[in-house]
């Protein structure tokens, strides 16, 4: 017995909704969902006219279709932006070289310029150089706050005034579990938020104006549209501490289907006592950008790579890390510890 | 390596015998008994006053029970409230000094009427625990649930702070006032008279499997019955004259619900939930004595100490892992704590560093606060927020135009306030109750506005709200009606809330 789409009721419906249930035809889905990211960035005024926006691609399905989305939607209603397409090569062999190559198809199949930035000429290490030294448990730290800088750096080359990143609800819903999980409350605070605070130079503020849209919706639009994206988990992705959080979502997704968006929303309404000592962004002595800390986590982990103690940035070992910028020698005790590597 | 006729050359070594005669870590004399967190061993005595301690410090530290007053124990048999119970025992018939200064009562709420038990079942329950509340030796009230259909719809009307919330700057001063007149008499609580066991009526069991049963998902079964046994235990205390609700819940338990209660969109209220008093009901304020004990101290202590418990099954008892978000979130943390061993403690002080985020008045209007939970309500008119989308997601998903509603579209059947009459659809979930005319009390739309985020979702998973007990229902009608009045006169009124009803 054919359903009928629940939007226009004349069509047959091809898919349900994972977020409402509901059975819709593939053009009311698609009028659905792009719909969706549009209030998105209506109701969180995400752009201006005429800004220059850098979409973080990484040839993945949330960037691929960011990407489209963010084409289209400016051709519909005028946003007057100028799009352009900017990706990081962390130089892992196997699975960032493939993602690099839809990258440039989907330049050319939207015609927006693109410029990718690796971590060689950033930072002289290779994602494989660096689990080389640091092992298979906290690599995944390296490549996301190299990435932070990345982006920016990139950005920057390219004079973009703004970038958007294609996290989804799923992401921001993980990220607040995992904030959770960990006691991290100053970033519990800021996790939810739409878009990040611009203020300081070499920072450039970023949105996510898929926020609202659940990873299943993304991968359907992406399947219904033929949006053509490369799909493997990252290989030294699988012992973070995220995937935890990212099963336990998926659990609850099953039971109840709103839970992403009610993960969300409880994320949105909280906040942090009064009078809690909270980190004060500062900027970093050595390169100058943003960080909590006199020096940004780029550059302790860098420097830890470099001396060949890769444990330097990881877990808390302050003391340690004075004494090797005051050029103090380390007992034999402390460099074991900090070149301690668990595979 | 372990041929027959090899020759050790080598010094053996003497490996480290495993701790079984080890020395108690804080006497340094008696021989372990425990192990409680990572390495620390404790002999029984060490331990018991480490455990009694920690009561008395959660208590003396919030200085929010004064001398004298009268304090209501929620009990349900399992070892958490037993061993509160037990502290609460130990607390009283100590010497002067250190003599808790309250004045004790318990209730234990029946629930095997919602669960499904039977009448045999549930009074062997209630003969036992009778037996272990008699032993202690304080007054003790057995309520069962169906009692939740009578309530007055005053349980849902926060009264404004009474006498009994004082500042506790008075903390100190009350105390040593109390010392002075009482240093000689003990403090009587009157005749302790026979409570009698409540006769439960049939039908009355009846119809709250009903409205159990009206929930179709386990997860909104559950947060149901949490909202009215809570009701019914404030109830219960108004009558009987207390004005404290001390609650066993214990760490591990209240770092599963602040993780279950982030699922369920409960965040706004997780300080409430989960913190050590919860001031939501104004006069009778709940207080969570045993929130720094892991479900772990409190098991070894009621082994040790023979502190005796009833096992009671609940909703959940032999449910699958994925049969509710209760029931997987439990799970969750139970195998995560296995390999992060500190992950509950964590979870438990981030808790405790985080309140809610919206901006509400906070007492005294009730149009702020939610029906079921009465907690502030949290459903922003911010536009980016994920209620809002929320709502523009239903609202694009559905058919646009009046339409008749067709019996094949697999919409959720709530909210549709005239589906009953087969007609218009109203399509946006957030209209006015305007088109139901008819004086039938299921307005369902209206009472969207009444409820926060998460009740909303509960309510959502009732098949109807027809079967939510009376006071509920009227107490919903109540504030539509004066949310109609406020309505009409609201280009005249010159202030803006803060008039209690």
């Amino acid at each position: 017995m054919p359903v009928l789409c629940s939007s226009c009721a004349e069509k047959r419906a091809v898919m349900k909704r994972p977020k409402t249930g509901h059975s819709l035809c593939k053009e009311c889905f698609f009028w659905a969902f792009e719909e969706e990211v549009h209030q998105t960035i209506l109701a969180a005024k995400l752009f201006k006219h005429g800004e220059r926006v850098g979409i973080a691609a990484s040839g993945g399905k949330d960037s691929t279709v960011l990407a489209h989305v963010m084409k289209l939607l400016n051709e519909r209603y005028n946003y007057g932006l100028e799009l352009m397409l900017l990706s990081v090569d962390e130089g892992i062999t196997g699975y960032r070289d493939d993602s690099l190559e839809t990258v440039k198809r989907n330049q050319e199949q939207y015609e927006l310029p693109l410029k990718i930035v690796s971590y060689e000429e950033l930072y002289g290490w290779t994602m494989d150089a660096i689990v080389k030294q640091v092992g298979l448990k906290n690599n995944c730290t390296f490549c996301g706050v190299f990435r932070r800088q990345a982006l920016d750096r990139g950005a920057i080359m390219l004079k973009v005034d703004k970038i958007c990143t294609g996290h989804n609800a799923d992401d921001v819903a993980e990220t607040v579990l995992m904030n959770i999980l960990r006691g991290d409350i100053a970033r519990l605070r800021r996790c939810t938020a739409i878009s990040t605070d611009s203020e300081g130079d070499g920072v450039v503020p970023r949105c996510k104006p898929l926020k609202y849209a659940y990873e299943k919706e993304i991968v359907l639009y992406a399947y219904f549209k033929r949006l053509d994206y490369f799909s493997t988990e990252c290989i030294y992705s699988p012992n973070a501490y995220r995937g935890y959080a990212r099963t336990f979502l998926k659990d609850l997704e099953s039971v109840r289907p709103s839970s992403i968006m009610d993960v969300m929303h409880s994320g949105e309404n909280l906040s942090v006592r009064e009078g809690l000592k909270m980190p004060v962004q500062g900027t970093c002595d050595r390169c100058g950008y943003i960080s909590s800390q006199p020096l940004c986590k780029s550059c302790v982990l860098l420097e830890g790579l470099n001396r060949g103690l890769p444990k330097l940035g990881i877990g808390k070992h302050h003391r340690l890390l004075d004494k090797i910028l005051s050029e103090q020698p380390l007992t034999e005790k402390e460099e074991r510890k900090l070149k301690a590597v668990d595979f | 390596m372990c041929q027959v006729e090899e020759e050790y050359h080598e010094q053996l070594e003497r490996a480290a015998v495993p701790s079984v005669s080890k020395k108690c870590v804080k006497c340094k004399e008696g021989t372990a008994a425990v192990v409680i967190k990572a390495g620390d061993a404790y002999c029984r005595e060490c331990f018991k006053e480490y455990f009694i301690h920690k009561f008395r410090a959660m208590l003396g530290k919030n200085r929010i029970i004064f001398p004298a007053e009268k304090v209501l124990l929620a009990v349900s048999g399992g070892p958490s409230s037993c061993s509160m119970l037990r502290q609460v025992q130990e607390g009283l018939s100590q010497n002067a000094h250190n003599k808790l200064r309250f004045l004790p009562g318990i209730v234990y709420i029946d629930e095997g009427g919602a669960i499904g038990q039977s009448v045999e079942e549930r009074q062997r329950t209630v003969a036992e625990l009778c037996a272990v509340f008699k032993a202690a030796g304080l007054p003790f009230h057995i309520v069962p649930l169906e009692q939740v259909l009578d309530l007055p719809t005053s349980v849902l009307q926060a009264t404004g702070p009474s006498t009994s919330e004082r500042p506790a700057s008075e903390y100190k001063a009350a105390v040593d006032h109390f010392i002075q007149r009482n240093s000689s008499s003990c403090l009587t609580q009157g005749e302790q008279k026979e409570p009698s066991l409540p006769d439960v009526q049939e039908p009355h069991t009846q119809s709250l499997q009903q409205l159990m049963l009206s929930a179709k998902t386990l997860t909104a079964k559950e947060d149901l019955l949490n909202t009215l046994r809570q009701h019914l235990l404030v109830h219960t205390a108004r009558t009987e004259g207390y004005s404290k609700l001390m609650l066993g819940d214990n760490c591990t338990r209240l770092a599963v619900k602040l993780l279950t209660n982030v699922s369920l969109g409960r965040g706004a209220q997780l300080a409430q939930d989960t913190g050590f008093s919860d001031n939501r009901y104004g006069d009778i304020i709940l207080v969570r004595p045993m929130r720094d004990y892991s479900a772990k101290e409190i098991g070894l202590y009621n082994h040790l100490f023979n502190v005796a418990s009833v096992f009671n099954p609940s909703l959940e008892t032999k449910t699958s892992e994925k049969a509710s978000i209760q029931r997987l979130t439990e799970g969750f943390v139970t195998r995560l704590q296995a390999d992060f061993p500190s992950t509950v403690s964590i979870i438990y002080r981030t808790g405790e560093k985080l309140q809610t985020a919206c901006k509400s008045s906070s007492t005294g209007d009730h149009g702020d606060r939610c029906l079921l939970c009465m907690c502030a309500l949290d459903s922003a008119v911010d536009p980016a927020s994920a209620f809002h989308m929320t709502l523009i997601s239903e609202q694009l998903s559905q058919i646009k135009s009046s339409g008749k509603t067709d019996a094949e579209l697999p919409r959720p059947n709530q909210g549709q306030c005239c589906s009953s009459g087969g007609g218009e659809d109203c399509g946006r979930a957030a209209s006015g109750g305007g088109c139901c005319s008819s004086a039938k009390v299921t307005e369902t739309p209206n009472m969207k506005s009444l409820l926060c985020y998460s009740c909303k979702l509960t309510v959502k998973d009732l098949s109807s709200p027809d079967h939510l007990p009376l006071y509920i229902l009227s107490e919903a009608q109540r504030r539509q009606r004066r949310s109609h009045m406020r309505e009409e006169i609201s280009e005249f009124l010159l202030d803006d809330g803060d008039d209690g009803d």
